[in-house]
């Protein structure tokens, strides 16, 4: 088994752990490079099948490209489509700042789907390498309704043995792909010949890293615009993925924030 | 490569972490300023630690809270260093970070020297399986640099590992603040020849693949999406062809592989191995589910529901004798309760006490019974299908390492091997036995210690009640083994077998009409309980009472005095268990009291349970 064979076969074990104890199941498709991951070893642990909803949370701010892709693959790969509206901004936590309270809609449209939907356990597809306090999850992460993260006390979990039950009025956040770098995604993606939203190749030397809301999202200088080229900016740049995220570093936790309050 | 750094809380753990960044050039960019910013803002001197503790709670006390990972590369080797934390408090999360790792950091402080949680961390690594080992006596600027004070710790911690049976790679002397030996050789210390971490880190390698080992295949779910049956799982050791004869423990069924299924891969495999995770069809349509073990009929794993393991406890509320749990093994549920606490090990002088509960963070050797035959390994043979994890509704409470010691594999003894058998019925009606004995046919089953008096018992008793006109015969033990079984020897495998013998032929003699006197110590539960199901109805468990004390002043036969000389092994009572009745159906207690007299309490339960005259 190679290093991706060995990615695999841990998230396949993860998706049918999920399945087997946790249904009703959902899974978040902002349909950025590592949710389409998700789904694609949705279909590897399940046969060409994904036997839950993929859910949209939409702020109504995604790119052209984003809305194009998540159609046309909902057709190819029959999925069960989602999508929520998430509430408006004005609703948000006045005390956030700016983009970060843009960003919190996305946890209160999730809040929103969990309070109508009943889900058990809903798949994320998060990586610890991508910022310091996703470092931080648990593979199965217990929930409260609305969300919150208990950071400062989280359940063990070793031998890959998981907290597959939720209690009562919580839910699993379920990260199958907690392990893998973003290297491993391009690795991953170019194997498996996954269709790659042309946002993340270069256009007049720019390209799009980190997929979010055109309002807090921005390009990085980039000529990559092959798959190969990507994973050979990657292998030397010193850049954080997440810098062109703009709520992640507004202030020193302003990520902790939005997390520890549900966000993804 | 996955390496956990580990230790005492304060020997400089994360700040090892931040350093190996910086020294070799690997911190993204503006990752520096803003740790400065964050320490300026605290009014701090700049602290590497805020690297990994990205908490806010973590950097505004200064210590790791939860466990984190960061992607390292160093000579076209990628790791993932896993910082864990070294409180007390946080220890469910040191073993969170600590079981995914292939490799372990130790760092000991210079100053403080080898303290509880050095030897806490590194004991607990051992039981969960790391075994690739490195030890760095960090502070060493506290200390001068002083190579006596190296070599004192050096020696101590080097004791402390051979005796839970791990032998280092390397120890270290650094300065993670000044990057002594960290990412370059120190000049401080040329009395120290070794590598550095940096250089020590190629050292480690990975664990061996298990796809020689037996095949263990345990059954996530089964499928039906569409016209196939697909059951998923990982092998976790060995290796599967298409084609091979599986048998699915405990369920004892058996089938052949038919094909392997994927999606989206190059054709269909014809054979997969250990870390896969994969799904297979079977030629037959049998019924399995989630949490069996599949394998090779040759080379199957234990079936029992008693056994030994090595626990470490997490939870608040301490583990106790006799509470109700429920038990994972692999995707395994069962019931269980903790029927005895062997030992608690005392991590700091290696040594063992007795004791009744089980507190957090303590490590323990527990006998587990679970209220149904569960399938697992010997943890030294097999460690993934040997582990266990103990819970209690979602809370995960404990984990623990499996041996299966002196206690009986009871796959034999539950096998029907025989095929193409079909039972034909008597002509003589039970009753009409009845009605010419003139009283019921039944099992007496006599179990106790040795020199109970069981033999003498069951022989007093046999005669009265002969001279009484009932069809009444003793199997003893002795007399059982230089016929019928004489070719078992005293194995658990064996031990178990000669009761099934005895619990079978027991139930053909009452069958004829009899009732069956049986003398032996049958110290299983498990063993008794199959003699009942044998027998049935007329199945009456006598518990011959007598203490160890009384038992070995009496040593008709010897064997207390040989045992307790080491010349017998695993002797009940006094190397090996014996698990009293719980609810017997008569309990004669024979310590200070006459042979007569205790048959006379025989003779009156016979009489009131078996005559039909009376």
């Amino acid at each position: 088994m190679d290093r991706l064979d060995i990615l695999e076969s841990r998230s396949v074990y993860i998706l049918r752990e999920a399945y087997a104890c946790a249904r009703p199941l959902a899974m978040l498709w902002s349909i950025g490079k590592d949710s389409n991951v998700v789904l694609w070893l949705a279909r590897k642990a399940f046969f060409g099948k994904v036997p839950f909803p993929a859910v949209q949370l939409d702020t109504g701010m995604e790119l052209d490209e984003v809305y194009a892709y998540r159609d046309q693959y909902t057709k190819e790969w029959d999925l069960d489509l989602i999508v929520i509206d998430c509430p408006p901004e004005s609703e948000m936590d006045p005390s956030l700042p700016p983009m970060t309270r843009a960003a919190a809609r996305k946890s209160a449209g999730l809040a929103n789907l969990l309070k109508d939907g009943g889900y058990k356990g809903i798949f994320v597809g998060i990586r610890r390498d991508e910022e310091a306090t996703r470092a931080k999850e648990r593979v199965f992460s217990p929930r409260a309704t609305d969300g919150a993260w208990e950071f400062r006390d989280q359940p063990a979990e070793f031998w890959d043995q998981f907290t597959t039950d939720a209690p009562e009025n919580a839910h699993l956040r379920i990260h199958p792909l907690l392990h893998w770098t973003e290297i491993d995604i391009w690795r991953y993606s170019q194997r498996e010949n996954i269709p790659i939203n042309p946002l993340y190749f270069s256009q007049d030397g720019k390209r799009y890293r980190s997929l979010g809301e055109k309002n807090i999202t921005a390009p990085i200088d980039s000529d990559a615009s092959t798959i190969d080229e990507i994973i050979e900016e990657l292998e030397t740049t010193q850049e954080p993925e997440r810098a062109g995220r703009l709520m992640d570093t507004e202030a020193e936790d302003s990520f902790e924030r939005l997390r520890t309050a549900g966000y993804m | 490569m996955r390496v956990v750094i580990v230790g005492h809380v304060d020997h400089g753990k994360s700040t090892l972490v931040g350093r190996l960044f910086h020294d070799t050039g690997q911190l993204p960019d503006g990752k520096l300023e803003a740790i400065e910013e964050m320490c300026r803002r605290r009014g701090m001197p700049f602290e590497w630690a805020f690297l990994m503790d990205s908490l806010k709670a973590e950097r505004d006390q200064g210590i790791t809270i939860d466990t984190s990972q960061i992607w390292f590369r160093h000579d076209a080797r990628e790791y993932v260093l896993i910082d864990a934390p070294g409180h007390r408090e946080f220890i469910r999360n040191m073993v969170t970070g600590a079981s995914n790792a292939d490799a372990a950091l130790l760092m000991i402080d210079a100053d403080q020297g080898v303290r509880r949680q050095s030897r806490h961390h590194m004991y607990l690594l051992q039981l969960l399986g790391v075994r690739e080992v490195a030890v760095a006596v960090n502070k060493m600027d506290l200390v001068d640099y002083d190579e006596a004070r190296f070599r004192a710790i050096e020696t101590e911690y080097r004791k402390y590992l051979v005796g839970i049976g791990i032998t280092p790679r390397q120890i270290i002397p650094i300065s993670a603040r000044e990057g002594d030996n960290v990412a370059t050789a120190s000049s401080k210390m040329d009395w120290y020849k070794g590598p550095t971490i940096l250089a020590t880190l190629p050292q480690f390698e990975h664990p061996a693949s298990a796809a020689a080992q037996p095949l263990r295949l345990p059954l996530q779910d089964v499928y039906k999406f569409d016209e196939r049956r697909i059951l998923a799982g990982r092998i976790e050791s060995g290796t599967l062809n298409v084609g091979d004869e599986l048998i699915f423990s405990p369920s004892n069924r058996t089938a052949r592989v038919e094909s392997i299924e994927s999606w989206n891969t190059n054709g269909p495999a014809t054979a997969a191995s250990a870390g896969e995770s994969i799904g297979i069809t079977l030629d037959e349509q049998i019924f399995v589910e989630r949490g069996e073990i599949a394998s090779h009929e040759m080379d199957a794993p234990i079936e029992s529901d008693v056994f030994h393991a090595r626990i470490f406890w997490l939870a608040e509320t301490p583990l106790e004798v006799g509470t109700a749990y429920e038990l994972k093994i692999g995707p395994k549920r069962v019931d269980a309760v903790i029927e005895k606490i062997e030992r608690i090990i005392d991590i700091d002088a290696l040594s063992d006490h007795d004791a009744t509960r089980v507190a957090r963070d303590e490590i323990a050797e527990v006998v587990i019974r679970t209220s149904q035959l569960v399938a697992f390994d010997d943890h030294d043979n097999l460690p993934h299908t040997g582990r266990i994890i103990i819970v209690d509704r979602h809370l995960i409470l404990g984990g623990g390492v499996i041996s299966q010691g002196i206690y009986p594999d009871q796959r034999q003894a539950i096998t029907v091997r025989g095929t193409n058998l079909t039972e034909v019925d008597h002509r003589v009606d039970p009753a009409r036995r009845v009605a010419r004995n003139r009283h019921k046919p039944g099992v007496l089953w006599f179990t106790g210690l040795s020199g109970a008096g069981k033999s003498t018992l069951a022989m007093a008793l046999e005669q009265r009640l002969f001279d009484k006109g009932y069809q009444v015969y003793v199997l003893d033990g002795d007399n059982v083994r230089t016929g019928l079984n004489a070719n078992l020897g005293f194995s658990p495998e064996d031990r178990a077998e000669n009761i099934r013998r005895v619990g079978e032929v027991a139930a053909l003699l009452a069958d004829a009409g009899l009732i069956v006197i049986t003398a032996f110590i049958s110290p299983y539960r498990a063993d008794r309980e199959r003699a009942r199901e044998a027998a049935g109805d007329t199945f009456h468990e006598v518990f011959i009472d007598a203490d160890v004390a009384t038992c070995e002043s009496r040593d008709p036969k010897g064997l207390y005095k040989r045992a307790r000389a080491g010349d017998i092994k695993e002797f009940t009572g006094i190397s090996a268990p014996y698990e009293a009745p719980t609810n017997p159906d008569i309990n004669v207690d024979t310590s200070g009291r006459g042979i007569e007299e205790c048959v006379d309490d025989l003779v009156v339960y016979v009489t009131e349970n078996f005559s039909t005259t009376r």
